[in-house]
């Protein structure tokens, strides 16, 4: 990965930065062509009562990608990852404008159902948090609540569902333990292979590591790489390295707008806005 | 600057000479410091010392009933005819009513308590909330007279209104207002355990696309279950104990059945009855009040242990 403390001219950055932007845009529009869309955003603003949230975001992400949102505290990444599945109308005075459609369906019409949304979508949080349940039930839950009773088809569930979250050895002697049992990162993948249980296509995933040491980010990271073959993640997080090991595709968010979206790659070595550059050198944030 | 630094460097001089001034006259604190835990110590056994004392006088007389009563006579006779020529004190009676009416009273507080607890912590707006909680706790602070008569006055009534051949006095009544009275204790006590669970459950259950009917039931509701089964628990010891309400509605037969139209007595109408002034000190039937109060006693006992008991057992750990 490219040094992420590379000098640059800021001031000829300046200059540049709309056009290169302009022709970025077509340049990676190309290189999607044959790239499949998940979720296209347009012109989405969010208001939290008075406060304005997000502006104008205009943003796709793509299949069986890691699409990294980076961005400082209270820049609106966690809000919009919340908004992909809903999750921001928990919040009774938000207001949205503008369209979010995930594989064609426009999802912020009232008439969507969100439970069908989220059944499609799951979504781990930063703190670990699993359910006071024995670590079967945990996976279970979504499959039962789905309709799925059959006992015999559910353990195949619960074994594939850990084993795809890389938890299944250290669990497998005792399912029928409480799920608080366990670390933090183990906590943190029960949480990952609850999601997977119900076979979603998009995982959201709110800073996933950001209350686990070390050693467990680090095996999270590699589940990650893992889960990109099968479901195509979003990922919010406070950790520009992470963004960079982890992401094919990184959105710079600052005070509610997306300052910069291209490959992670790009994002790290040449970013188009000098505040994206700015952000990614430690400059600010 | 270099003023400032005067004036600070003063203050702290004159300040800390203060404090050495008052230390002199410390030494009256350091005796109250010495002699205060025993103060308190003593204040806080006094609790404990009555309880001592009211299981020791319980346990005396109780044990002067059992000499004139065999103890087996008392637990398992279903007659009971204290003021008779021929005087019975069998237990059982007294015992039915009460498990009677507690049954009837649950029924009433356990499903309406917990759903208005589940309305509250899961679907009510914060200032719903804020307005009701507050209502509900002043229901639970009516004084059980005025529940006792009500019950007597005006449920009774009511329900021979649509069923004629029910009792002047009966316990269906009785039970029914107790529910009424319980219900604000089980809505309170399990509203406040469904609202300590963490938000971050409610919120990984409903990314998993559950509806909130199934958050509440598969999730908050068995996360907060100690607490809620706990509510229950202190609620049956309540009805148990309760003694206005039964003794006003539910009448003094000493019947021995479950008919809920007929009038029963419960062990503490027994006590209000036998101690209204019929029993003369040292006579059979003054001793069989401690009898029963120590039966009460127990039962109340237990129902309070197993509330322990069961919040440990049933907590599940987040």
């Amino acid at each position: 990965m490219a040094t992420l403390t590379k000098p640059k001219v800021n001031i000829k950055n300046h200059a540049n930065t709309e056009q290169k932007s302009i022709t970025e845009t077509a340049a990676t529009t190309k290189q999607n062509m044959n790239k499949k869309i998940v979720y296209d955003t347009k012109d989405l603003n969010l208001w939290y009562g008075e406060t304005h949230a997000l502006k104008d975001i205009n943003l796709s992400i793509y299949e069986k990608e890691v699409t990294a949102i980076i961005g400082p505290s209270g820049c609106g990444k966690s809000t919009y990852l919340k908004t992909l599945n809903r999750m921001v109308e928990l919040v009774p005075s938000v207001k949205t404008s503008g369209v979010i459609t995930y594989k064609d369906k426009s999802i912020l019409d009232k008439s969507f159902k969100v439970e069908d949304l989220r059944t499609r979508v799951g979504m781990v949080f930063q703190k670990p948090n699993p359910f006071p349940k024995s670590i079967y039930d945990n996976i279970a839950y979504g499959p039962k609540i789905h309709g799925i009773r059959n006992k015999k088809i559910l353990d195949e569930i619960v074994e594939k569902s850990l084993r795809g979250a890389s938890i299944w050895d250290e669990v497998k002697d005792r399912l029928k333990e409480n799920a608080y049992g366990l670390s933090g990162g183990q906590q943190q993948r029960i949480c990952i292979a609850r999601c997977l249980a119900i076979e979603p296509d998009v995982i959201l995933m709110d800073e996933p590591t950001s209350a686990l040491d070390p050693k467990s980010t680090l095996r999270v990271e590699e589940l990650i790489q893992e889960l990109k073959k099968d479901y195509s993640i979003v990922i919010v997080t406070h950790n520009m390295q992470q963004a960079a090991r982890i992401s094919d595709r990184t959105a710079f968010f600052l005070n509610g707008e997306v300052v910069e979206y291209d490959e992670t790659d790009t994002i790290f070595t040449n970013p188009a806005d000098s505040r994206t550059e700015d952000y990614i050198s430690g400059r600010f944030g | 600057m270099a003023l400032d630094n005067k004036i600070d460097n003063h203050d702290k001089r004159s300040i800390q000479d203060m404090i050495a001034k008052k230390k002199n006259g410390k030494n009256i604190t350091s005796i109250t410091e010495k002699v205060m835990p025993a103060i308190l110590f003593l204040i806080a056994a006094v609790s404990i010392l009555t309880t001592i004392g009211i299981v020791y006088t319980l346990l005396t007389e109780t044990i002067e009933f059992f000499k004139r009563v065999p103890i087996m006579d008392f637990f398992t006779g279903t007659v009971l005819k204290p003021l008779s020529q021929n005087p019975e004190f069998g237990v059982l009676p007294l015992i039915n009513g009460t498990i009677i009416s507690s049954i009837i009273a649950m029924l009433v507080a356990g499903p309406i308590g917990i759903m208005t607890a589940v309305f509250l912590s899961e679907y009510a707006s914060e200032r719903v909330r804020r307005t009701l909680k507050p209502m509900l706790e002043i229901l639970a602070g009516i004084p059980t007279i005025v529940y006792g008569f009500f019950a007597f006055t005006f449920v009774t009534p009511l329900i021979r209104e649509f069923f004629p051949s029910v009792e002047a006095t009966n316990i269906l009544s009785p039970g029914l207002v107790m529910g009424v009275m319980i219900i604000p204790m089980i809505a309170s006590l399990s509203e406040d355990a469904m609202t300590s669970v963490p938000n971050a459950m409610r919120e990984g259950a409903l990314a998993l696309g559950s509806t909130k009917l199934e958050v509440t039931f598969r999730v908050v509701i068995p996360a907060a279950l100690s607490g809620i089964i706990a509510s229950f628990v202190l609620g049956i010891s309540r009805a148990i104990g309760e003694t206005m309400i039964v003794t006003i509605a539910s009448g003094s037969s000493k019947n021995f059945t479950f008919d809920i139209t007929q009038s029963m007595q419960t062990m503490t109408a027994y006590i209000v009855e036998v101690s209204g002034g019929e029993a003369p000190a040292g006579s059979t039937i003054y001793y069989s009040l401690y009898a029963v109060a120590m039966t009460l006693f127990v039962f109340t006992l237990i129902m309070n242990l197993l509330a322990r008991y069961v919040s440990r057992k049933f907590r599940e750990e987040y």
